[in-house]
């Protein structure tokens, strides 16, 4: 299976990265552009067909690795690969 | 004192580490390459400045989880003084063993600068050398170095005497201009609960002699020595 990861700032986290970004998309013009928070995008191919054991696997990786659950917030989704 | 330096691939303060060391103990600390899962017997364990495993994912996340930290952590469990610097802190926080984490400089800039440091309390096996308030100074050179945690973990560390120093002005004062990167109450390094692990984002070993332009940083090197024969 495959498992599209997805990680980002908690709310209250300060994101310098994402203040740059909305900078620089207003000084292309783009005046209609707000707060701007980045984060990360990961995929993982599991070698596991069992969608309940894909996802804790998944998880645990999230959680020993993959977010800084301090700062970080993660959500992922599984599909077939 | 038997010191050991743990070697990262990307870390590129472990050689100023080890000469800080050995100026300050007369003896060469081991080199110990993060691969290894034996660490030979250690008074003292450092984790160097640099950028381990081009600080992929997070700063320090990748070297957090290198074979040798298995047993670094256990270590510093029981009760062995271990030291980060720079990506070292990094590291000591990624792998669980300081609280809070290292953000992105809110400048968004690599800084490389001395900097202002106020030594918070001198009766730590690293700062018996200093006197409480001092202000040293040494260099940052990081881009990764805001101090982030949250309020009540920040609360926490203050209350029990955590901190260890603080970004400040020349007179000691702690203001929002000496903050170099946004750290969090202008922490710059923190203690464990018992004050045996250190992970601080100035470089202490790059103001260990005269020659690198100030000699501050030789105090703390000199204090483990003598808190740790």
């Amino acid at each position: 299976m495959k498992a599209r990861i997805t990680i980002t700032l908690k709310p209250g986290v300060l994101d310098p990265q994402g203040k740059a970004i909305a900078g620089a998309l207003h000084a292309l013009g783009f005046g209609a552009v707000g707060n701007v928070r980045q984060g990360k995008y990961i995929e993982v191919e599991v070698a596991e067909s069992d969608p309940e054991r894909a996802r804790a696997e998944v998880k645990r990786m999230c959680e020993q690795l993959l977010a800084n659950t301090i700062i970080e917030n993660y959500a992922y989704e599984l599909e077939a690969a | 004192m038997k010191a050991s330096i743990i070697v990262f691939p990307g870390s590129n303060c472990d050689r100023d580490a080890a000469v800080a060391l050995e100026a300050a103990t007369g003896a060469p600390p081991a080199m110990v390459w993060h691969g290894d899962a034996e660490l030979p017997a250690s008074d003292l364990i450092v984790l160097p400045g640099g950028f381990s495993y081009g600080d992929y994912l997070r700063s320090g996340a990748m070297a957090a989880h290198s074979p040798v930290m298995r047993e670094v952590v256990k270590r510093a469990h029981a009760g062995t003084p271990v030291l980060g610097i720079c990506n070292g802190f990094q590291v000591l926080t990624e792998a669980g063993l300081l609280p809070g984490v290292l953000m992105r400089n809110a400048s968004l800039k690599f800084i490389c600068k001395d900097v202002h440091l106020k030594v918070e309390r001198n009766d730590t096996l690293y700062t018996s050398g200093y006197a409480e308030g001092e202000v040293v100074t040494f260099p940052i050179a990081h881009k990764d170095g805001s101090y982030f945690a949250d309020e009540t973990t920040l609360d926490r560390l203050e209350g029990e005497g955590r901190v260890a120093f603080r970004y400040s002005e020349k007179d000691g004062e702690i203001t929002e201009g000496a903050n170099p990167n946004g750290s969090r109450r202008n922490i710059a390094g923190v203690y464990n609960k018992t004050g045996t692990v250190l992970g601080l984002m100035p470089h202490p070993e790059r103001a260990a002699d005269p020659s690198l332009g100030g000699t501050d940083g030789a105090k703390l090197f000199t204090a483990l020595m003598e808190a740790l024969p």
